[in-house]
Formats: C-alpha cells, structure tokens, sequence
C-alpha cells in the first residue's frame, strides 16, 4: 500500500481525536485530521475554529480559521471572544498546532527565526497559538520532523510548552492540568515524559528506524520501551482521505 | 493580607503603542457620538478623508480573505494616509497597507495567508527592521478591544503566560488579589479608527453581519471612529423587525459605504467565495518588490474607486465567485 508521510502523519493525528470530544482546529493538517475523524471514528467529533465556528459539518476542507467553511452546518456561529473564553473556563479538551520549532519540553516557535528585531525569518506569529497551548487540557503538536526544525532551544517561545521542565508552566501562572500531550511527526508518535516533560518517542511509523529518528532530532530524545509500531491506514481510510477529505487537493 | 498594592511580577518590553485612555474615550463618546439618526451614507473616498488622518492608530476586522474591508483599505491607499500604527490581524489590509509604506508600528498576532503561506510583503518589512512590531496573540488582540468596549483600561487573561510572544508584547503580570494565581494584564486597545465590512446595513449604520461575528462586536464598540463598508443596504424597517440581529448599533457608526464584492479578492460567506486565482497571482508577483508596485499600480492605484475596481476583476469573475459560494 503506498501512502505519502503527510497522509501518514494526517491519520496519526486523527486517531488521537475522540468522538464527542471538544478540538480546536488550526491551520493545516490539523483541518484535515479533524475532517477524516468525523468520517471515520468520531461523526460527534466537535471541531471548534477560533474566529467562531462551532461544530461544523466539516464537508469542504477549511484554507482560513475563519472562512465559511469553519461553520458550515455547524452547531453555532460566535466570535473570537466567545471560543477563547470558553477555553480559558476549561471547555476545549484538545488544541491541534503546528510550528516551525520546537524544542524538547514543547515550547513552539512561529513568530521569528533569529533575533525579533531583526529577523532572519519573519514567520506569521502567534495567531491563536499561543492561546490554543495555554488554555486547552491537552495539546497535540503535528509538526514535520527534521533536525532544524527539533531544536534545543526556540529561538522564541511563541507557545508555551512545558516550558523548562515540570511544574514550570504552572510556576508561570499557566492553568494547572494543561501542556502538550502528543507530538505527531512524519516519522513518530512522541509523547512527555511525566518526570522531566522531555520529549519521548513512544511509536515509530512503519520503515521508521529509531536511529533515524534521533538523526534528525536536534536534540537527545527520551525512548518509552517497548517502543510501538504505528498502524498504517487501509484502503478504504486512504481513498476516504484523498476522495472526500481534501477534494482540492489543497495539502496532499 | 496586609499587602494592600498589587504586585506587578514581571513586564513585556514591547512599546504601548497605544494608550488605554479611558477618561478621554469616554469623554469622545459623551462629545462625539451622535445619539441621533442622522443619515451616514457616503462613498469610500469621503470616508476615509473625514474619518482618518495620518498618524492614526486604525484596525481591521476580520481578516485578510474574510469579510474583508478592502475597498476602504484600498482608498486609504490611494489617499496615502501616513504614519498609521496598525492591530495587525489581518492579511491584505496589513499588506496593502506595507506595500504602500504608509505604516510606521504594529501590534501583530498573526500576518500570514494560512493554507498558500506567508506573506511576502510583511516578512519583507519585518526582516527590514522597517516597521516597530509588538506581540500578542490572538485572543489577546480580541481581548484588548473586549477592554475598550467595557470602558477599562485593562483585562486580566490566562494566556501568554511564560511565552516570548508576552515578552514582546506590552502586558504585565501580577498575582491575583482574590485568588494569589498569576495572571497577565492586557492593555485596553482603543483605536482612532476601526473599519468593518459587513453583509448588511441600513443608512443609519445598523449593521447586521452573517455567519461568525469574528471580533466585530467588541472592535465597533472600541472604536473612536467606525467605518462600515456594507455589501447591500436595507431599509431601517428590516433592521427594525430584526434588531436581535444588529450587532452594531446605529451610534456607533459613522459612515456607511455601499461596496458589493468589498471583501474581493476575500470571501463573504453565503455571497461569494474568495478569489483563490487572484490570491495566488498577489502572493506570486508580491516576492519582489517590483511585482509588489505593479500589483499595487495596477489595482490600487490606476482605479479611481470601488466601482473602478470592480470593473477591472470582471462581472464575468464576479458572478462566478457568487456561483460558487457555499450554501446554508
């Protein structure tokens, strides 16, 4: 069976989406695996979008957090303030983000490559970034995984994960109980460790060699033994997300 | 519990680029928002000189390729309104607004075009030191406004705690006096200027917006001055039948422009889809600067106004965006 990383990476994603369960949607490959969860595991699946949409029958695949597609059939249509006050009381169970960097407790880089005056790269910025990882329970990083890209160190903590180790969050007046909870790559599943909230490979895609995996970390990786061996789609599932999910062909 | 100050723990080292002046507001909107139904409309052109003036702190709502206010943007441009500091929440506005080098500072969440990447113009300005960039986030920027709209000059949020993106920014932290947790305090954001395009409006400027109100509620009302664009005006009797459905209130306007297809190259739900052709040539021919003039020359400032504008997309573009809008 022949599937791309990214559709790999796409399916990852939307098996850790629970039926019924609150997900706030971001950009990318977060839209598509929250598309393919409604079509397969999880019809109640509630994806919320920032700009306002609220339980959306995710039937076109959404380019912008807040175009029409973000609400169309959905349960509700608010605003901004709305969905984030709702995740600062506790309602949002899981944030889906991507980065440009992140290092090994979490933190995620969006806003700047180099020094923030004079930037080497000047990237988007936090968008609702930096809100979706501080007041969602649990957070779920969908990022490619490359050695420049799994930094030691940020160049700027755009999203706060773990910050420098545990108890560092809440230390910051971050909600207690919150922080990233997955990290999905195109070549592992990688969790927290509970003790250090340092990074940990805990699955490896199928071919994957965790060698290879370390290669192209920037930084030393924690390893959950009895190491895993990630589930590969079906036929049915890949036809489901090249013929109904991205139609447009927008991202795969 | 002695303590009777709060303890401010630690402070961003962005500039306040603008001052959470509640006395003054409110002494603007005792003084200068009109209690009567005085009539509003006015084309794009007599907007933008009566209500914004060079040095002027404006914002947008909502972003970039929905419910975008372009043709207001657009005429901004072609009047080169200097100086203007920016809440930078936004894409084309933001952008147009770089290439035309009219803006000095910006409080930024977020300038990118999502799913077909960065913005070329923005990165140019930020990687060339050009612009002064303040950080926040997204519900910050939202929250900031929720502020204004309240009439105080802070609010207290449970984001941007321990981050860079607070560090850049211009809020403070302190310990809570009824609970003893952390909590970051945001500055109110008054804008001189705000600029809205909705679906509909009556000549008053009660306004009625479809689909997700973005931040459009809390914007108006944080506003000095507001500017609605509107894709269609209805009679005051329909406002009147509906008012449930007026999320800006006639008082908060003060002009009405009538701009079909305002929002081109974005989207207006239930009215049109965005211009995904158009975007993509804008984001091709904006990663040089030379491609950036030709575009800005070619349809901002060779068009005389909307109307102009339109014309030059094509009834036969328009009305295939309008064919392929997605229903109810």
């Amino acid at each position: 069976m022949k599937y791309s990383k990214t559709e790999l990476m796409i399916f990852v994603a939307a098996r850790l989406m629970e039926d019924y369960s609150t997900c706030f949607i971001g950009t990318g490959i977060p839209m598509l695996a929250a598309s393919l969860a409604q079509k397969l595991h999880a019809p109640h699946l509630i994806p919320i979008f920032e700009f306002g949409g609220i339980g959306a029958n995710l039937k076109k695949l959404p380019r912008a957090v807040g175009e029409g597609r973000t609400f169309y059939r959905a349960l509700a249509a608010t605003g901004i303030c709305d969905i984030m006050e709702s995740a600062q009381r506790g309602f949002i169970d899981y944030g889906f983000l991507g980065g440009a960097q992140i290092d090994p407790y979490g933190n995620l880089n969006t806003t700047v490559i180099g020094e923030h005056s004079r930037p080497k790269v000047r990237l988007p910025g936090s968008g609702g970034g930096n809100d979706v990882g501080s007041l969602c329970w649990r957070t779920i990083i969908i990022m490619k995984h490359e050695k420049k890209r799994f930094v030691e160190k940020v160049d700027f903590i755009t999203t706060p994960g773990y910050l420098g180790g545990k108890g560092k969050r809440e230390e910051s007046g971050l909600p207690e109980g919150t922080g990233p909870y997955r990290v999905v790559t195109d070549l592992a599943l990688l969790d927290f460790d509970e003790e250090t909230k340092r990074m940990r490979v805990i699955s490896l895609h199928p071919g994957v060699t965790l060698e290879e995996v370390k290669e192209n970390t920037g930084f030393e990786l924690l390893v959950k033994e009895p190491l895993e061996v990630t589930p590969e789609p079906t036929e049915e599932e890949l036809r489901i997300l090249r013929e109904e999910v991205d139609k447009e062909r927008y991202y795969i | 519990m002695g303590n009777k100050t709060i303890e401010i723990v630690e402070e961003g080292i962005g500039e306040l680029i603008q001052k959470p002046d509640v006395e003054e507001f409110r002494k603007f909107v005792r003084d200068k928002k009109r209690r009567t139904l005085v009539e509003k409309v006015m084309d794009e052109k007599e907007a933008v000189s009566q209500f914004i003036k060079d040095g002027d702190y404006i914002g947008v709502e909502l972003y970039g390729t929905v419910r975008a206010p372009l043709s207001i943007i657009r005429e901004i441009v072609r009047q080169g309104k200097k100086n203007l500091r920016l809440a930078g929440q936004g894409l084309l506005e933001i952008d147009y607004l770089l290439a035309a080098d009219l803006v000095t500072a910006m409080d930024v969440t977020y300038i990118g075009y999502e799913v077909l990447g960065l913005s070329p113009i923005f990165r140019r300005a930020a990687e060339n030191g050009k612009v002064k960039i303040v950080e926040w986030s997204n519900a910050a920027m939202a929250w900031r406004f929720k502020a204004a709209a309240m009439g105080v000059p802070f609010i207290p949020i449970r984001s941007m705690l321990g981050s860079d993106t607070f560090k850049y920014s211009a809020a403070k932290v302190i310990m809570c006096p009824f609970t003893g947790i952390k909590l970051c305090l945001l500055p109110a954001l008054i804008l001189d200027v705000g600029i809205i395009h909705v679906h509909k409006a009556d000549k008053y400027g009660n306004c009625v917006i479809e689909g997700i109100s973005g931040f459009a509620f809390e914007m108006a009302r944080a506003s000095k001055r507001l500017i609605i664009s509107t894709e269609e005006i209805v009679s005051t009797d329909e406002i009147r039948r509906y008012p449930e459905k007026t999320i800006i209130p006639y008082f908060l306007t003060d002009a009405i422009v009538y701009a079909p297809f305002g929002s081109h190259p974005g989207e207006m739900v239930y009215l049109y889809e965005r211009d995904e052709e158009h975007l993509r040539m804008f984001l091709k021919m904006c990663e040089t600067e030379e491609g950036t003039k030709k575009y800005m020359d070619e349809y901002i400032y060779s068009v005389k106004n909307h109307k102009e504008y339109l014309e030059k997309i094509g009834i036969e573009k328009l009305m295939k965006l309008k064919y392929e809008k997605m229903g109810r």
